[in-house]
């Protein structure tokens, strides 16, 4: 360790010793980073078990499985599968482990802080999202089962409560109440981001030496600060029509179950639409944006080169960031909106296409000429920026309003965003988790199984989800329980054969990766030494794991940008961000 | 961005940009314990400008629903406000006024003018929300229940929501009198000051829904 400064008079903070207060009730943000990311392992193992028991059913709809009531699935079951699925991959996993996970544990190191700005609050968003986990969860236990609404719950199926299917009855009441706890813990971890970022930089860590990561953890917090309030309101909208009898969803004259609604009238299910998605898209790059922060951040340590185009790269997050609240529209374009609007949206949506092209020049500018070490933290963020191109593309088809029109309920769109944002998102998490791990818990994950989980991984997600464009192309349409019973479907059943293998393959992956990550705890490589990967940013300048307040009651200093990777005329390949000129050696 | 040699690279000054060192003794969130860590004054008033932001999002989502709800226009009838409604609105008005005169007597070293204006300011406070209640319960005996018409819907509504935050904002002032200050790592100058800029806030808010309520019924 090398250069810190004692500042401020406030020395070495001991931590607090009792087991409760220590690992349960923490307010340590690097325990709390690690609470998260446990909710999101056990949340995204449960999202891929819902996703298995649906993919088994339609590749073999007629097949007895053990695990259901008689047998066979019913089409509730399916849907409630459908929105327990998308609900907790989305809430509980794609914006808590790269967010709320890594960035709790890392954002206060690399900006080299002690801690959060505000640790109990911290503590509270973190019970929060638990009791959020909780109440979702417990939709599974009621006696008529969970939502099958969906996880954009449009109404006025969902405002409508059991008359409206067995699962919209206490099951979405669950759903939206969790829901709505899941926002009041996203807007404290969101303020408390942003505070910390701008308030408890070290000394010398300007705006222009923040590393990528942070970049990119600032920006997805201001959107959630700006995205998770305007949710709120719609959950709590929509909650007043299913308990109070309100009318803002629900419109006249509807007839549900042969039964006319005539106690509720005059409302709006488009409303819902425009509250839900004007939170949505921005939620998606909630989802995406840590990832390629960590993207970034990999590819330069793995390339010993700089990140091509710091600035670029910066501007581009914050212009994917802006332009997220700009296009919720091209979520409706099937809604009859009028064509200027779509035509509108349609615009502002491919105008991402140009903050996103700059990032993958970028990335590709990173690695061209790079010393290239192909670390499974490397492969992953490899993986990332091939995924996220495959995603990407599609998106400029779905963002065609007049193209949207034939693929906006089909597989084309499974296909779309499970690659951009679902299987991308999380490829920048495995990049995180291998390169991390070592810092985090000083052990390695095993390399050697890493690749092989990689690999599986890799081939895996596009065995699923490339099968999926043509489905869709071919007009299956999304969300249907049963496609062999649809004659023009029937002789597209195969591939849903081949995808199920695939998912089988791509889960049974990922159980490698658990096994990798317990075994590593207790048996990995030894992290020795505080920098294995020869990295630049102040969580290596630390020992693995960090002391209880990061930098043991000193303050780092910050002399150099983030990525200063085989600077002309210095005698390693890589410089510091802490270490003091003098100290560096020259060749 | 090129690496650079280290020989042209300066040391950024404190303050500029980068995170001063914290002051010795700054403050937590709600821990006397002693053994948490130091944060800037100015980070309170970060959190509390972000928090408010959050809040103005979350009011913009319910006032456009209003107006799009609004003008649907099939069903809407216009609810009749009640007259109370108006003295609430002077209540709080004078609530803001006071707690400027409060802080100004906590700056000024008067502590017991200061407890007295504070005093005051929490009192109206809470005579605003009892007249808000009596505003709900004229309402009701009209026969203007939630659900009876969309606009009564989002008068219920729009009222509960800003009275929910202001009762937040009476605990802060509350909290404010009764916390032991000389054990905590903040002033009660500078919670005083955070808990008024809420407070003001509460009351422009107030006078924004007062005025759709009214304006564009």
């Amino acid at each position: 360790m090398v250069t810190h400064e004692n500042g401020g008079g406030h020395g070495q903070h001991q931590p607090p010793s009792g087991f409760i207060r220590k690992y349960i009730f923490s307010i340590d943000h690097k325990v709390i980073g690690i609470q998260y990311i446990c909710l999101a392992l056990f949340s995204v193992f449960l999202g891929m078990g819902l996703s298995l028991l649906m993919r088994l059913h339609l590749a073999w709809p007629t097949t007895h499985w053990f695990f259901f009531k008689g047998g066979l699935m019913t089409p509730e079951q399916y849907l409630a599968l459908v929105t327990m699925h998308g609900t907790i991959m989305i809430f509980m996993v794609l914006t808590t482990a790269p967010q709320s996970g890594f960035g709790n544990y890392f954002l206060p190191i690399q900006i080299g802080a002690a801690d959060m700005a505000f640790p109990v609050i911290n503590m509270l968003s973190f019970w929060t999202t638990f009791l959020s986990l909780v109440v979702m969860v417990s939709a599974f236990f009621v006696a008529a089962g969970a939502p099958i609404g969906g996880w954009t719950s449009y109404p006025p199926l969902s405002a409508l409560g059991e008359s409206a299917g067995p699962g919209q009855g206490a099951g979405e009441t669950l759903w939206i109440v969790g829901l709505a706890i899941f926002c009041a813990a996203s807007l404290m971890g969101a303020l408390n981001f942003i505070t910390t970022l701008i308030d408890l930089r070290a000394k010398g860590m300007t705006l222009g030496r923040l590393p990528l990561t942070c970049w990119t953890w600032l920006v997805t917090a201001i959107l959630g600060l700006l995205a998770f309030g305007v949710l709120l309101a719609a959950c709590i909208l929509l909650l007043l029509d299913r308990v109070a009898g309100t009318s803002f969803f629900i419109p006249t004259g509807l007839v549900i179950t042969d039964q006319v609604i005539t106690w509720h009238k005059g409302g709006s299910p488009l409303l819902w639409q425009h509250l839900f998605w004007f939170f949505g898209h921005p939620e998606v790059y909630i989802a995406i944006l840590p990832g390629m922060g960590v993207t970034s951040h990999v590819l330069a340590t793995f390339a010993r080169k700089p990140v091509f185009g710091y600035r670029a790269m910066v501007g581009a997050v914050c212009g994917i960031g802006f332009l997220g609240f700009c296009v919720w529209g091209h979520h409706m374009f099937v809604s009859g909106m009028s064509p200027y609007s779509a035509f509108a949206f349609s615009i502002l949506t491919m105008t991402i296409g140009v903050p996103s092209a700059i990032k993958t020049f970028n990335w590709l500018g990173t690695l061209w000429g790079g010393k290239i070490q192909f670390t499974c933290a490397m492969l992953f963020a490899l993986g990332f920026v091939s995924l996220f191109v495959s995603g990407g593309l599609s998106g400029l088809f779905l963002a065609q309003p007049s193209l949207d029109l034939y693929l906006h309920d089909t597989y084309f769109v499974i296909a779309h965003f499970h690659l951009i944002m679902g299987v991308a998102a999380i490829f920048g998490m495995f990049a995180g988790a291998y390169f991390w791990f070592p810092k985090m818990f000083g052990r390695f994950l095993n390399e050697g199984i890493g690749k092989v989980h990689f690999w599986l991984t890799f081939i895996g997600v596009y065995w699923i989800f490339m099968p999926m464009h043509f489905l869709g192309l071919a007009g299956h349409p999304r969300r249907y329980f049963d496609s062999s019973a649809v004659t023009f479907l029937q002789k597209l059943q195969p591939v849903h054969v081949f995808i199920t293998i695939g998912a089988i393959l791509t889960i049974s992956a990922q159980l490698l990766f658990l096994y990798n990550v317990i075994w590593s705890l207790f048996a990995g490589k030894e992290a020795k030494e505080e920098n294995p990967w020869h990295a630049t940013t102040l969580e290596w300048s630390i020992p693995s794991p960090p002391p209880h307040d990061n930098f043991g009651g000193l303050e780092p200093v910050v002399y150099h940008g983030p990525y200063e990777f085989s600077v002309p005329g210095a005698a390693d390949d890589y410089i510091p961000q802490h270490l003091a000129p003098n100290l560096v050696r020259k060749a | 961005m090129p690496g650079t040699i280290v020989d042209d690279v300066e040391l950024i000054d404190a303050g500029h940009g980068g995170g001063t060192p914290p002051p010795a003794g700054g403050d937590d969130d709600g821990d006397s314990s002693g053994s948490r860590r130091p944060v800037p004054r100015r980070a309170y008033f970060t959190a509390l400008q972000l928090g408010l932001a959050a809040i103005v999002m979350f009011f913009m989502a319910l006032a456009s629903s209003y107006i799009v709800r609004k003008g649907l226009g099939v069903d809407w009838q216009t609810t009749p406000l009640p007259r109370v409604l108006w003295f609430n609105t002077a209540i709080l008005l004078a609530s803001s006024a006071t707690i400027i005169v409060a802080r100004k007597k906590l700056e000024g070293g008067e502590r017991e003018a200061f407890r007295t204006w504070w005093w005051v300011t929490t009192g109206l406070g809470l005579l605003f929300l009892a007249g808000q209640i009596i505003a709900w319960r004229q309402l009701a005996a009209a026969g203007m229940l939630l659900a009876t018409n969309p606009s009564s819907s989002f008068f219920y509504l729009l009222t509960a929501a800003h009275g929910a935050h202001l009762a937040g904002g009476i605990l802060a002032l509350i909290y404010v009198t009764f916390r032991p200050w000389s054990r905590s790592r903040i002033t009660q100058s500078t919670a005083a000051e955070l808990t008024s800029i809420y407070w003001h806030f509460m009351d422009g808010l107030w006078i924004f829904l007062f005025a759709l309520l009214t304006l564009g019924r």
